[in-house]
């Protein structure tokens, strides 16, 4: 039940009210600040990338290449890969809902170096501004995957400016991490051992180690990159001995990886959701603790799977075959963990849990349509093909940014002290999860049946599938504009929220919303398990 | 790095979203170690692009190693030993509370790299000199599988200078570090940043520990110079 | 205030914090006369001809001397475990990503088919 608090003694000031100013935020080393500071940045991004989502879905629209040329349409693919990836996915849930909840969660009063916090989103506003005056300029073509030696000697593209803006945002990435882990390890309330932590942190916590071991292998890789491209030393150019091969292998050490960095905050995201909607605590705890952590350190050994295609060794390919498939039983068992927790729980279907429960059936479409390119055999029938690209659109939107929006609709009271319409909030849900399907699995067929990615025309034949795919999304397209719409409004209109109106045992509820710059008022001393739902209130010192 | 620094008769104070001046210094340590293995992780694609060509291209790599000068690459490596004693013996100053030897130590050890990234410079000016950087001139002469040398030499350049460049931020750190051990701002009670920067430092020996062999020791039998 | 560091909240043991630690400078410059010497083993070493074992004799005494510069000069004997733990997963991870890659290129060639 959603309880809005009585009109109230609002003299207190919190977070937002406490200093006034353009310099008081930009100055800020409150990690709440911080985190609202990364919200508009990372949603402009995402706005940005979805732009020329709808520009690649209308050239496909039609079979012929009528609206682009082929360099055009290659500019396309690319920036918006390297967009939605690099600087909206990767930061979207640390960088926002971690930044600002996860001291709370854990009773701190700010993660424990505020200032290289303030200092990460600066380097990624600096990234960011690269990656700008790339698209500005007529952007880059090669891909987000800068594929050498196309990308090293052949493109015409921005492709110096543009590594250079991943190499920085990069560092962003590995100060974030660097100061989550530092921060569970060290500012936990007393009482708060690993075990009585909410599964949101062990998620952090296990993204942080890969966004801190794997990030520094990309930045040197495109460094590299840059040098070669910059000053003609062969590292990854064959007319200079280089190995191409090379260059995907540190390529992928990251970027296979990196996508356990998007998805794992997500599902840090749906068992907060879900325990709270179903008022049971979550089913499995330690199950789904571990499952993150070795999500990540899995993570690392499989990229190969992305290399199944070129000169890679039979032999690696087989190990990777195998490290895929075994990668993806502790994801499987976190769907199970969560299923389990709504079994006979009290569910609420609230906004956030529209898209939790979203999250649970399209990560698990998006996961298992992995294990078939984790094959070798069909791997080579199926790579480069749009098969691939309904893959990881459901795990990365139908999985991550479905945990991202029910995130955002879950903590929004708490970050902003008030409530959206759960009317339209409900129906932005299903517009979103109506669209995203129509969008995406059309293109599960069109792989199968050959249409290959990255190519701005494909035969007469693929058309119906791609007009549904397109007109998918633009529904999707609306369900995202209603959701910003009814959010953005809600800041000026939106009903007063309290503490806790989702009834909720995480440490974040028990403080006022929006709370206040020190988080508590007195610091937090916990005596339970984690998730203790009980008939009276949950006792906590605040 | 921490306007935690305080006259030496003063007792430092945690920062604020601190409990204790115990924690701090945890997590800072922690948080400089972590800062290190992601450096491990930086350095580590190079070693990793080296390993993959030297497997490749082994005559042209062994070759091309002979052109660094072995007697000047050793003496290079010990003065940065020595450089790592001079740091590891100024935090334990700061631990002592000795002030004095806090800033002899750290001179000394900003002196001798110093040399290092001299001597460094003089043998960049060198392969310049003899054509063998990588680009339109390049040249190894009297190498085998000659075309393959570049990469060797793109190498050498990319990962010591890598390494240079961190010699040459932690240069300026130690600038700041004397002018502040001078002004007595580091006691046994807190000493955390020229603790951590002796982490840092000592790990940009290590990198060169490895890169001294890697660059400077292949196939040299029959080759002493 | 007060916190009973064993119960939760904060990490294992910090009162053996190493910063209380004062290493005896003999310790230290026993430390930096092996690695005097280990430099000059290395580089005399060198122009020895042991074939294939030159870089492992060289990659051998590199790994022992920067041992000596971790666990000494660094203080890593006297740190706690999690630090222990942070620098063993570096080594680790620098380990699969140097193995794993030379996997794919020392196994070519070995299912038989051509280019692969």
């Amino acid at each position: 039940m959603i309880t809005t608090a009585p009109p109230a003694v609002e003299t207190k000031k919190n977070y937002l009210t406490e200093k006034e100013g353009l310099m008081s935020w930009l100055l800020t080393s409150d990690h709440k600040r911080i985190a609202i500071l990364y919200l508009i940045a990372v949603v402009a991004f995402f706005f940005i990338g979805g732009l020329f989502a709808v520009l690649i879905r209308l050239e496909l629209a039609t079979p012929a290449g009528d609206l682009v040329d082929s360099n055009t349409y290659n500019k396309f693919f690319t920036m918006h890969g390297i967009i939605m990836v690099l600087f909206f996915l990767i930061p979207s849930i640390p960088a926002i809902l971690g930044n600002f909840v996860l001291p709370m969660m854990i009773g701190a009063k700010d993660l424990a170096f505020p200032k290289i916090n303030l200092l990460s989103w600066y380097i990624y506003m600096v990234g960011g501004v690269f990656t700008l005056y790339v698209l500005l300029s007529g952007g880059v073509d090669t891909g987000w995957t800068f594929y050498t030696p196309f990308s090293s000697s052949y493109s015409n593209g921005y492709v110096i400016a543009a590594g250079l803006g991943i190499f920085i945002n990069g560092f962003s990435a590995i100060l974030t991490g660097l100061n989550f882990i530092v921060t569970v390890h060290r500012m936990r309330a007393p009482g708060l051992t690993w075990f009585r932590l909410p599964l949101f942190v062990w998620a952090h916590y296990a993204t942080s180690m890969i966004q801190v071991l794997g990030t520094p292998v990309i930045a040197v890789t495109l460094f590299l990159l840059v040098l070669e491209r910059g000053l003609h030393i062969g590292f990854f150019d064959p007319a200079y001995g280089g190995d191409p091969v090379l260059f995907q292998h540190m390529f992928w050490f990251y970027s296979h990886p990196a996508v356990y960095i998007m998805i794992l905050p997500s599902m840090g995201v749906v068992t907060e959701i879900i325990t709270t909607f179903c008022s049971k605590k979550p089913f499995g705890y330690t199950f789904i603790a571990f499952s993150s952590v070795a999500i990540a350190v899995f993570g690392f050994l499989v990229w190969g799977h992305h290399l199944f295609v070129s000169s890679q060794s039979v032999y690696a390919g087989m190990v990777f075959s195998v490290l895929s498939y075994i990668v993806a039983i502790p994801s499987a068992i976190k769907v199970f963990n969560w299923t389990a927790t709504m079994y006979k729980g009290s569910v609420r279907l609230e906004t956030p849990m529209l898209y939790a429960i979203g999250f649970i059936g399209l990560f698990t479409v998006g996961g298992l349509t992995g294990l078939f390119l984790a094959s070798l055999g069909m791997n080579v029938h199926l790579t480069d093909t749009y098969f691939v690209i309904a893959h990881f659109h459901y795990v990365m939107v139908g999985g991550a940014i479905m945990g991202f929006m029910g995130g955002i609709h879950y903590w929004w009271p708490k970050m902003f002290g008030v409530m959206y319409s759960q009317v339209w909030s409900k129906v932005a849900a299903i517009i979103i999860f109506m669209g995203f399907n129509l969008t995406f699995f059309p293109q599960f067929l069109l792989g199968y049946m050959g249409m290959p990615r990255r190519y701005h025309v494909y035969p007469a034949e693929f058309q119906v599938l791609n007009v549904l795919s397109s007109a998918g999304a633009s529904i999707l397209g609306v369900g995202y504009m209603v959701a910003f719409v009814y959010l953005v409004w809600s800041l000026k209109f939106g009903e007063k929220a309290g503490p806790n109106p989702w009834g909720a045992t995480t440490l974040e509820w028990q403080t006022s919303s929006p709370p206040i710059s020190e988080n508590f008022e007195v610091t937090p001393v916990v005596t339970q398990e984690a998730y203790t739902y009980t008939s009276e209130e949950v006792v906590h010192v605040v | 790095m921490s306007s935690t620094a305080t006259p030496l008769d003063q007792t430092p104070v945690a920062r604020h979203h601190f409990e204790n001046l115990e924690q701090q210094k945890d997590a800072s340590t922690i948080g400089m170690w972590v800062f290190l293995i992601t450096e491990i992780m930086f350095f580590g694609g190079l070693f990793m692009a080296y390993f993959a060509y030297r497997q490749a291209y082994p005559a042209a790599f062994a070759s091309a190693s002979n052109k660094t000068n072995l007697l000047i690459g050793a003496f290079n490596t010990t003065v940065l030993i020595c450089s790592s004693l001079t740091m590891a013996l100024a935090v334990r100053a700061a631990a002592t509370g000795k002030k004095n030897l806090i800033v002899l130590f750290l001179i000394l050890t900003l002196l001798l790299g110093g040399a290092f990234l001299g001597v460094k410079a003089y043998e960049y000016h060198d392969k310049w000199v003899h054509h063998e950087v990588p680009g339109a001139h390049f040249e190894c002469e009297g190498c085998q599988d000659a075309g393959h040398t570049p990469l060797f030499f793109a190498l050498y350049f990319g990962m010591t200078g890598l390494h240079a460049s961190h010699m040459i931020i932690g240069f300026f750190i130690l600038v700041y570090l004397i002018r502040q051990a001078g002004k007595g701002a580091y006691t046994p009670k807190w000493f955390t940043p020229v603790e951590m920067f002796g982490l840092y430092w000592h790990f940009v020996d290590i990198v060169w520990i490895f890169l001294f062999p890697l660059l400077y020791l292949i196939d040299r039998s029959g080759a002493a110079k | 205030m007060a916190h009973d560091h064993n119960t939760g909240g904060q990490d294992e043991n910090l009162t053996e914090h190493h910063s209380e630690h004062i290493v005896p400078i003999g310790i230290y410059i026993a430390v930096f006369l092996a690695l005097i010497v280990l430099t000059w083993v290395t580089s005399g070493v060198a122009t020895l001809d042991l074939g294939r074992l030159n870089i492992f004799v060289a990659l051998s005494i590199a790994i022992f001397k920067a041992s000596l510069v971790l666990l000494f000069f660094m203080h890593l004997k006297w740190a706690t475990r999690l630090t222990k733990m942070i620098v063993m997963s570096g080594i680790y991870w620098l380990i699969l990503l140097l193995f794993i890659v030379m996997m794919d290129l020392w196994t070519r060639g070995w299912m038989g088919v051509p280019g692969r």
